[in-house]
């Protein structure tokens, strides 16, 4: 039964939703099948109740070998200007320990520091563009230059207007300047001011503070929900409440900083597994529960599994439906970020536990941000009313931190509200659908045009991959001076070869918009060569996946 | 017109040559610093290559010919 299942799979690749007997493939990699390399073969599929196409393509080899070879000129070129500087030849513009500091641990000299001074210091101008307009579908830029190569620039006084904005999070379009959103912020500025200078514990409980997590609750579909002023302080801060020493922590290789930067203030045992790659993760949830703690044996006090919604640098989509089997099957908890994916994903902009039509409840913690589709600012954590108690007394965040601004507030309220359609319009539905058109259409185009994407089709985040360095560079420029923002990035926000673009689509693009992008794009593409595309699709399954790693991360 | 046209597509060469090799992102000095080791490289290799490489066709094509096209000869030459 074993071989001929495989043989059967390998030769017919079905997209989701077949009944692919569990077990006929251990670790989706297809071993010694020779020749093909298109499987769309999904374990579990009959747990998805949609579609979930998403894919990786492969490096190109000569792409891979081009990049290194950019980055060995980069580097050489690096170490001569480094041997300059220190021997006076030309003027040292980065930083330096001072005199009295030479003799302590150095603080310059490690590989992020040469690549910050060598590397990135060359193609700066693609980053930190200061804008001079609501960041919606189009923004106005502040033009600067440089005359010393980027170390420092001078504004011109000039403003490049009617960008085509492809890199804000404004997934539903809510950050404006005006409609019913701006209004009610400005009458409960009025009222309330902007500062509250107290936390909540204090004198900093708002009315409109209550209100926002009822809704909040009712949104999510969970008992409680809490809110806090910062989304990056809402993960690293609530991680060490909920779990610690004795406790294991289970993360995929891709989180955030905010997560990762958590797990590590709580103490807790962190262990790694592939993105989205859930025999990885069951390997390791077996093994945690059969080996429990190292050397003393005890079982592990909590097994947390920390996953996101949607990840911003590679917009692939958590397979949740899988990772809720495996939390139920081995009695972990699970911690769902949703930065990226609420009110981007579903049907009702609900996140991603609304795409793959779930229950709320199977999520023990939701986390999510209300800087990206509602156009405001901080986070929350939805969950049991317990755990909401729990954390309104021991989380850092929701003792020190000061309370949300009114105003902030009053923006989440009715952006949310009009999401949900309480606001008597549809026009938060038409918005979400919108997204989701505006998505699939993007995706398609480029992949038409045979650039690389990586992600899920249904991701509003694009990545468009670029691999090397000069092409970072080259990209953002190209596009600024096609009156096109983009967001280019490079190491150490992803490998150092899988340098890439990102777009972030919103519901505020028009068609037309879509298609000056494309347009510009496509030129821009051929120009800089970065239809890379081979049409193979290796599906994130499909990439091997090693078995040392649990060893290397075992202590 | 044509003359444009290949004017372009040379331009077009050394633009992607400049993002291969990352001089796109190079200063001026550096860029000329190493466009003149690469060129040097290349020029060394192709002269190299223009001066060694018949020599050492002929030697093979002398060795091999000796190995298989030497018997004929000689049994042509018994027959004879």
């Amino acid at each position: 039964m074993e071989r001929p299942g495989r043989a059967a799979l390998g030769a017919q690749p079905r997209a989701n939703g077949c009944g692919a007997a569990h077990g006929a493939l251990r670790n989706g990699f297809v071993r010694g099948l020779p020749g093909t390399q298109i499987n769309h073969v999904v374990h579990n599929g009959g747990l998805y109740k949609r579609p979930f196409n998403e894919a990786f393509e492969e490096t190109p080899m000569l792409v891979a070998v081009l990049t290194y070879v950019g980055y060995g000129v980069l580097t050489l070129f690096g170490y001569l200007r480094d041997f300059m500087r220190q021997w006076k030849i030309e003027k040292c513009q980065n930083a330096i320990e001072r005199e009295e500091q030479k003799d302590f641990v150095p603080l310059y000299q490690d590989f992020e520091n040469f690549y910050t001074r060598n590397l990135y210091m060359r193609i700066r101008d693609s980053w930190n563009r200061p804008i001079c307009s609501v960041p919606g579908a189009k923004v106005d830029m502040m033009e600067r230059v440089s005359h010393d190569y980027n170390w420092t620039f001078t504004y011109t006084g000039k403003v490049i207007k009617g960008i085509i904005n492809m890199g804000s999070y404004n997934y539903l379009g809510f950050a404006q300047n005006n409609g019913t959103c701006q209004q009610a912020a400005a009458k409960v500025l009025s009222q309330y001011g902007a500062g509250v200078c107290s936390s909540r514990q204090e004198m900093g409980n708002l009315d409109k503070h209550e209100e926002l997590e009822k809704l909040v609750a009712r949104f999510l579909g969970v008992e409680s929900a809490m809110a806090y002023g910062m989304g990056f302080a809402t993960n690293s801060m609530n991680i060490p409440a909920l779990v610690g020493k004795g406790c294991l922590i289970l993360s995929d290789e891709l989180n955030h900083a905010s997560l990762v930067l958590g797990a590590r203030l709580s103490g807790a045992t962190i262990r790694i597994f592939k993105h989205n790659n859930m025999q990885s993760l069951e390997k390791l949830l077996k093994d945690a529960i059969v080996h429990g703690q190292p050397r003393t044996r005890r079982p592990w006090k909590k097994i947390l599994i920390l996953v996101e919604g949607i990840y911003s640098m590679e917009g692939s989509i958590v397979r949740l439906p899988e990772v809720i089997a495996l939390k139920k099957k081995y009695k972990s908890y699970l911690y769902l970020d949703e930065a990226h994916s609420i009110g981007a994903l579903g049907p009702n902009g609900r996140g991603v536990v609304d795409y793959f039509g779930l229950n709320p409840e199977d999520v023990d913690v939701m986390m999510g941000t209300f800087t990206k589709s509602f156009g405001a600012a901080g986070g929350y954590i939805g969950g049991k009313k317990e755990l909401i108690d729990y954390l309104r007394t021991y989380s850092h965040s929701a003792v020190y931190a000061t309370s949300l601004s009114p105003p902030v507030v009053e923006q989440i309220i009715t952006s949310m509200k009009c999401i949900m359609g309480e606001d008597g319009t549809t026009f938060g539905k038409e918005c979400v659908q919108q997204l989701a058109e505006n998505t699939r259409y993007f995706r398609r185009r480029l992949k038409e045009m045979g650039f690389i994407i990586y992600g899920n089709e249904d991701s509003p985040v694009v990545p468009l991959m670029l691999y090397m360095p000069a092409k970072i560079g080259a990209f953002g420029r190209e596009m600024l001076k096609r009156n096109i923002g983009v967001v280019v990035v490079g190491f150490p926000a992803t490998p150092i070869i899988e340098s890439r673009a990102r777009f972030c689509l919103s519901a505020a693009h028009t068609k037309e918009m879509l298609d000056t992008a494309l347009k510009e794009i496509n030129e821009v593409g051929d120009l800089l060569q970065l239809k890379y595309s081979r049409h193979r699709l290796v599906p994130l399954l499909d990439r091997p996946f090693d078995e040392t790693t649990y060893e290397e991360t075992e202590d | 017109m044509d003359i444009k046209h290949v004017k372009d597509y040379i331009y077009w060469l050394y633009y992607q040559y400049l993002l291969i090799t990352c001089s796109y992102v190079l200063e001026p000095w550096e860029q000329s610093m190493f466009h003149t080791i690469t060129v040097t490289v290349f020029a060394m290799v192709v002269y190299t290559a223009y001066v060694f490489v018949p020599i050492h066709v002929r030697l093979a094509f002398e060795f091999f010919s000796q190995i298989f096209g030497g018997q004929p000869d000689s049994t042509v030459s018994i027959v004879n």
